[in-house]
């Protein structure tokens, strides 16, 4: 073999480009492909019930939340039944919320990796975002058992549910990617986190419908892009009215450029990963 | 021959104190200053700060240049907090320099330490998968390996068991046959061999011979000398951050003990203040009724060793050992001590140890010794101390060619033909 065919690396300090090499990480989808594997084969080894956790635990909030909501408080979600209503919110809001922990620890948790072998460090992150997929998947099956009890039949916007998926996860990995980088250096970002989902979850449509929100403060309400999920994800299965599509503009865009900012972040310190872990 | 690795004026920088969190203070320091428009020119700053200054860093690499060529063995060599380690980070990817420029013409393979990524759920087959990818194989690769490295690393029985009941020595066996296999045009392997047993580590010294043999090239640090000089045909030693360039295995090998025994004056040891009563106090070179630190080849020479006893300390055993510059040992003496009480109550003992010319072979050696009481409990040790030099002087005819010629002249004798 000639030098000419060798594959040749080049070491030097950080040049200054502003995004990651995505090239680079799709060149190691295999690695990507194996730790997300490894994750989720992990993920309830030496349980008894195993992956009936993923359906159990939204499936059980779901029902708390109809016993509060729907018979305690009585919120008007007619003619949608509650807990269908409320199971195809969580979907989505208990995926942000379990992926967007799992990523934030991802880099720190991957440090051992992380100093004795070289990959791109976009990787991290992004394996761990698989792990919650396979769980949307069977809380997918359930809402669909749900809805053959209640003989509920979904409209046409259901073949919108993957965009409004692909949107879960860009705003998962949006946010993920910005709080694992800063919890590299700030491990206040770990410990903020679990408060953080918690009080985010009540400016969500979840346990009530976003036209509970007065109309004059929909586009503020619309800032927060899990709205634009929510609602997007409800209409796809449910059908309920169409969305605000003004809020859910504001949404999308609020997503790109936190996506944007993020990744730009990313590639600034992802450097220094290796040294201030 | 071509190049395989080139490193051009590679230097790393690292901030000392606290980088791996910044501290509130700090943080709205910088933001003000930002505030304020007082950029501080610091764009190179490893650690992406923009607050630097001259003082609390530290260069763990400076301006280092070498190139190695392919098919070659090269050994890293340094004390400890020389450098060796970022250097294989650098090159390894994990950690990007602050300044300089390297080219690597090949598949690289690194490895800093074996069984990176185990997860102690998984069986030692899916194990097998994943690390192979972390270190850089693709999934068929590891496929088509499988049986070889699950031989290599005598695993067979347990491959399907999780590897949290694994023992530790398992672990890395079944880690470093990985590695074993991958089959990079440069290898990368930090002091990996230091675990595991002496059976296994012959094993791996065996397998990454095979590897540069079939002309791929090998970078290897460790500080296990006679280790290094087997495996690797050239050298470098890292001084505090800098190197002189590679040479010949056997020219490092002697440039880092001259480095190493630095700290102790050649030819002498002298013990710090010791409290306890049974102690080595001082260890002498001496030749021709001289203290001396290099002594001629074909002369005798004596190794005086004063050891501090006292009255109720009876039966006491000085043990030395005369080591070679790989810290293998030579011969070893031992001899009585007994407590003898000196004038003012000082108990100082004197022993000295003859050796005879032509015994040693020219080179540098260090001593091991040790003082034992009666139960054979170790009262004192002092490991690779007064290293000192048997230089080659006049004109044996044995040691015309320069070459390696063992490390002592054997007695013998060649007989007529009858």
């Amino acid at each position: 073999m000639t030098s000419q065919t060798k594959q040749k690396t080049i070491i030097e300090p950080p040049s200054g480009a502003l995004f990651p090499d995505l090239k680079e990480v799709w060149r190691y989808r295999d690695l990507l492909m194996l730790l997300s594997w490894r994750d989720i084969s992990v993920r309830f080894r030496q349980s008894v019930i195993g992956y009936g956790w993923a359906i159990a635990r939204p499936l059980l909030t779901a029902m708390i939340y109809t016993l509060v909501f729907s018979i305690f408080v009585k919120v008007d979600t007619s003619p949608i039944p509650y807990v269908i209503f409320a199971f195809s919110g969580l979907i989505p809001w208990m995926y942000f919320a379990s992926s967007l922990s799992l990523v934030t620890g991802s880099v720190v948790s991957g440090g051992a990796m992380l100093t004795k072998v070289y990959f791109p460090r976009l990787v991290l992150p992004l394996s761990t975002m698989a792990v919650g997929l396979v769980e949307v998947i069977l809380q997918m099956v359930v809402l669909g058992l749900l809805m053959c009890w209640y003989q509920y039949v979904p409209g046409w916007p259901i073949l919108c549910l993957p965009l409004f998926l692909l949107i879960t996860l860009l705003t998962t990995l949006a946010f993920g990617i910005w709080l694992t980088a800063l919890n590299v250096k700030y491990r206040d970002v770990g410990m903020a986190v679990p408060f953080l989902i918690q009080t985010w979850m009540y400016l969500c449509p979840i346990i009530y419908s976003s036209s509970a929100v007065p109309e004059r403060f929909r586009m503020i309400y619309g800032l927060n892009p899990m709205v634009g999920v929510i609602e997007g994800f409800r209409w796809c299965l449910i059908g309920t009215d169409p969305p605000n599509w003004g809020m859910m503009a504001v949404s999308m865009i609020m997503t790109i450029l936190v996506l944007v900012a993020s990744l730009v972040y990313f590639r600034k310190v992802e450097n220094t990963f290796a040294d201030i872990i | 021959m071509a190049t395989a690795i080139q490193i051009e004026s590679l230097s790393k920088r690292y901030r000392l104190g606290l980088t791996h969190a910044g501290s509130i203070r700090e943080l709205a320091n910088q933001f003000v200053g930002r505030l304020v428009g007082k950029r501080s020119a610091a764009p190179d700053e490893s650690s992406g700060d923009t607050t630097a200054s001259g003082d609390n860093s530290f260069w763990a690499l400076k301006d280092i240049n070498f190139s190695v060529f392919e098919g070659d063995t090269l050994a890293v060599i340094g004390r400890n907090g020389a450098g060796k380690s970022t250097l294989l980070k650098i090159l390894s990817r994990i950690t990007s320099p602050t300044t300089g420029h390297v080219e690597l013409f090949g598949r690289v393979a690194s490895l800093l330490e074996v069984g990176t990524g185990f997860h102690p759920e998984l069986t030692g087959r899916e194990n097998l998968y994943l690390n192979g990818t972390i270190l850089g194989m693709t999934r068929s690769e590891v496929r088509r390996q499988l049986d070889p490295i699950v031989d290599f690393a005598g695993v067979e029985k347990f491959i399907d068991t999780p590897v949290k009941r694994y023992s530790s020595g398992m672990k890395v066996r079944l880690g470093f046959a990985i590695a074993a296999h991958l089959e990079p045009e440069i290898l990368i392997v930090d002091e990996v061999l230091a675990v595991g047993d002496l059976d296994f580590q012959k094993k791996c010294l065996g397998k990454m011979d095979d590897v540069s043999k079939s002309g791929r090239t090998i970078i290897f640090v460790s500080h296990n000398m006679a280790a290094v000089s087997q495996l690797c045909r050239t050298g470098i030693v890292l001084n505090a951050g800098t190197a002189d360039g590679v040479v010949p295995i056997s020219e490092a090998i002697d440039l880092y003990m001259r480095q190493s025994s630095e700290m102790d004056r050649d030819g002498c040891f002298v013990a710090g203040e010791v409290d306890q009563d049974g102690h080595i106090a001082k260890i002498q070179l001496r030749q021709d009724e001289r203290d001396v630190t290099t002594v001629r080849h074909d002369q005798a020479f004596d190794l005086q060793f004063s050891v501090g006893t006292a009255p109720q300390l009876q039966n006491l055993r000085l043990s030395i050992a005369v080591c070679d510059r790989f810290q293998q040992k030579i011969f070893t003496a031992v001899t009585p001590v007994e407590p003898a009480s000196g004038p003012q109550g000082d108990h100082t003992i004197q022993k000295t140890l003859r050796v005879r010319g032509r015994f040693l072979m020219p080179g540098r050696y260090s001593i091991i010794a040790g003082l034992l009481d009666s139960q054979s409990q170790i009262l004192d040790h002092h490991r690779f101390v007064c290293p000192f030099q048997i230089e080659n002087v006049g004109d044996d005819p044995l040691l015309s060619g320069g070459g390696n010629y063992g490390l002592v002249f054997g007695e013998h004798q060649w007989l007529e033909a009858s």
